[in-house]
């Protein structure tokens, strides 16, 4: 990957990252922003990398944790603002909140809360791709518990049995809710998993843009040329708890620290600057720049209409 | 006019949606080589005919299953997966009332997904309450889906199109001794309404309304009752979401008396939901009780004296039409 295009990672990552600390700070009010907030702080390498490979065409499913993928498949800020704010003008004109987003017009057709939901739903896209003869490739986002969930097993055991070009993305935030990965699987690496079913597993460092970038290109040409589906663990730290009311009682202060020492951001402006092509001023930029459009997201959110009462009984059937 | 039992009604219908319109696929367990393939087998034939890139024999993965078809219809396809029985249908239930039925609206309504559930249902069978036990309340109180229950071959046939070309997901259950009765099918293409409940047989003393496997007990009563000077009127439903409210409070204003007949258990069940609608907006209009012919609050015993008792039949339901007059 060149420079250019290693800037256009960094300035993806720190869109997200911007992006979600606007909305910790919003919901500490709830006034301004009620409800349930969950963000990926720490993990924005994953999404960036991936985003970074995919086509218009190509499918991400993602799951409660998903401002980020949204993003990086190219959703709008303002749009996906509004939707949090339960506006009319949002995605979803304010029936998903930030939970349950769906952006269709980028191909993010679902967000799921219920873990590994989306799972099988993936297979169910990608078995579309093969019957149709079409050349696009289904990711699917989800964490290290939800390859506790039966709904993973089901969907891994038919994906590789019929071949079907989808990447399973495992974002190994080392937490499953409150639970080390320790005390929720024997497991060391979730990509093993993937033996259990004839399939590929590799172990990214996910908090490495470029790294998972690598890979995940890889996977969708393996995808396409039909030695699909493949499983990608991405190791990483959920630098905050499972959401924002959680008082993370159960992380060691520490460890949390010293993930952050790995901040995915920080790594990548680190290399960049090394290899002589950014700047301090070119990353204070990249950062007054995406700082703008999260305001102006925010205000546009903030501006627009809530929906009608009775919108409620809308979209419930075709 | 040809005579078909339920199950090969089933089967014409896939197969002339399947010869009509290539985005249609069938999957489940044993949909092309199965342990219960016979002549009355609802997808008997498909494997030979259309080939196993249409006719998908999946593992034993009912979310799975569920979640081929939520994916698949997102992405323009038409899938009509089967859930061998409706006890299973538990272990797809995420992919089918978290997913399939939430996934538009929480789209905003951009994005459709036209799939079919087919569940076999219904005891009598002698297999057992983890093989038999009818859910068809559970998916009616999902907002989202549509559910569909015929109890003719031919309603079956012409329902199970509307269900296939339907932009919603429709649930469709099938009784399993209905899959091998005959009776008179139309041959050729036509639909029947989903939606839209029909009057079976008219009468004027008392309405019963029923659907699925049931109908025969009601006809069976009416026989009866008909020689005791009794007239029922039967409203089969076929469809229990979206509910057709208009004949069933057309028909019970015209006779004033209501009788609910469902083989699913009592507390909970979709007569009550039935028994509501009329308390609520035809009360004036009854000259009776309200009264619900169900199965008792037990799981399917599988003993066939036990599991005769369990099936709601003629005798209780003409029992409770004398008690209303």
């Amino acid at each position: 990957m060149d420079n250019n295009e290693q800037k256009k990672l960094l300035r993806m990552m720190l869109l997200i990252r911007r992006f979600e600390e606007k909305l910790v700070d919003l919901s500490q009010d709830p006034q301004k922003l009620g409800g349930m907030m969950i963000v990926c702080m720490g993990q924005e390498a994953v999404a960036a990398g991936v985003g970074a490979v995919l086509l218009p065409e190509d499918v991400i499913i993602t799951n409660h944790r998903s401002h980020g993928h949204l993003l990086a498949k190219g959703a709008e800020p303002d749009l996906i603002m509004a939707e949090i704010f339960g506006r009319r003008t949002g995605y979803n004109k304010g029936k998903s909140g930030t939970l349950h987003i769906a952006v269709p017009e980028v191909n993010a057709l679902c967000t799921t809360t219920v873990v590994g939901g989306g799972i099988p739903i993936a297979v169910g896209t990608a078995f579309a791709a093969q019957y149709t003869q079409k050349d696009y490739v289904t990711v699917c986002f989800f964490g290290n518990g939800a390859s506790d969930e039966g709904s993973f097993h089901e969907a891994l055991n038919m994906a590789s049995l019929w071949n079907l070009p989808v990447i399973f993305i495992c974002e190994n935030n080392v937490y499953s809710g409150a639970q080390r990965m320790e005390e929720h699987t024997k497991v060391k690496d979730i990509a093993d998993r993937a033996a259990a079913y004839a399939m590929r597993g590799e172990i990214v460092d996910g908090n490495d843009a470029l790294a998972v970038y690598e890979a995940v290109q890889k996977a969708r040409q393996d995808c396409l040329s039909g030695a699909g589906p493949v499983l990608i663990e991405c190791k990483t730290y959920r630098w905050g708890g499972h959401g924002t009311a959680d008082q993370q009682l159960y992380q060691p202060k520490d460890e949390i620290a010293r993930w952050k020492e790995k901040c995915p951001i920080k790594g990548l402006k680190a290399s960049l600057m090394q290899a002589g092509a950014l700047t301090e001023q070119e990353y204070q930029q990249l950062e007054s720049d995406t700082g703008k459009i999260v305001e102006q997201s925010v205000q546009f959110a903030e501006a627009s209409p809530w929906p009608d009462p009775a919108e409620a009984l809308e979209d419930v059937y075709a | 006019m040809q005579e078909l039992t339920l199950g090969q009604a089933v089967n014409q219908a896939l197969r002339e949606e399947m010869s009509r319109d290539e985005r249609v696929f069938i999957a489940g367990e044993g949909v092309g080589v199965s342990i219960h393939s016979g002549p009355y087998g609802a997808t008997n034939g498909l494997l030979e005919e259309f080939g196993p890139r249409r006719v998908k024999d999946t593992p034993v993965s009912e979310a799975g299953i569920a979640g081929l078809a939520v994916g698949a219809s997102v992405m323009g396809l038409l899938p009509v997966v089967e859930i061998m029985f409706n006890p299973f249908f538990t272990i797809a239930a995420d992919q089918i009332v978290n997913h399939a039925a939430k996934l538009r609206y929480l789209s905003g309504g951009k994005s459709k997904f036209p799939l079919v559930v087919r569940v076999k249902t219904g005891a009598g069978i002698g297999a057992g309450c983890q093989h038999s036990h009818n859910l068809e309340a559970w998916v009616a109180h999902s907002p989202g889906l549509k559910v569909v229950m015929p109890s003719t071959p031919a309603d079956a046939k012409g329902l199970l199109k509307s269900a296939i070309r339907d932009e919603n997901p429709v649930i469709f259950i099938e009784d399993m001794i209905l899959h091998f009765v005959p009776g008179p099918v139309p041959e050729g293409d036509y639909t029947i309404p989903i939606g839209v409940a029909d009057i079976k047989k008219p009468g004027r003393d008392v309405t019963v309304i029923t659907w699925s496997k049931m109908l025969g007990a009601a006809f069976k009563a009416a026989g009866q009752l008909e020689q005791e000077g009794i007239s029922v009127e039967i409203v089969d439903l076929r469809t229990l979401v979206p509910l057709d409210e208009t004949t069933i409070l057309e028909s019970v204003r015209r006779t004033g008396r209501l009788v609910v007949l469902h083989e699913a258990t009592r507390t909970g069940g979709f007569g009550g939901e039935i028994a509501a609608l009329v308390a609520e907006k035809a009360f004036d209009a009854l000259k009776a009780p309200i009264k619900r012919i169900t199965a008792p609050d037990i799981p399917v015993p599988f003993s066939k004296p036990l599991e005769d008792f369990y099936i709601p039949n003629e005798i209780s339901l003409m029992d409770s039409i004398r008690e209303l007059l």
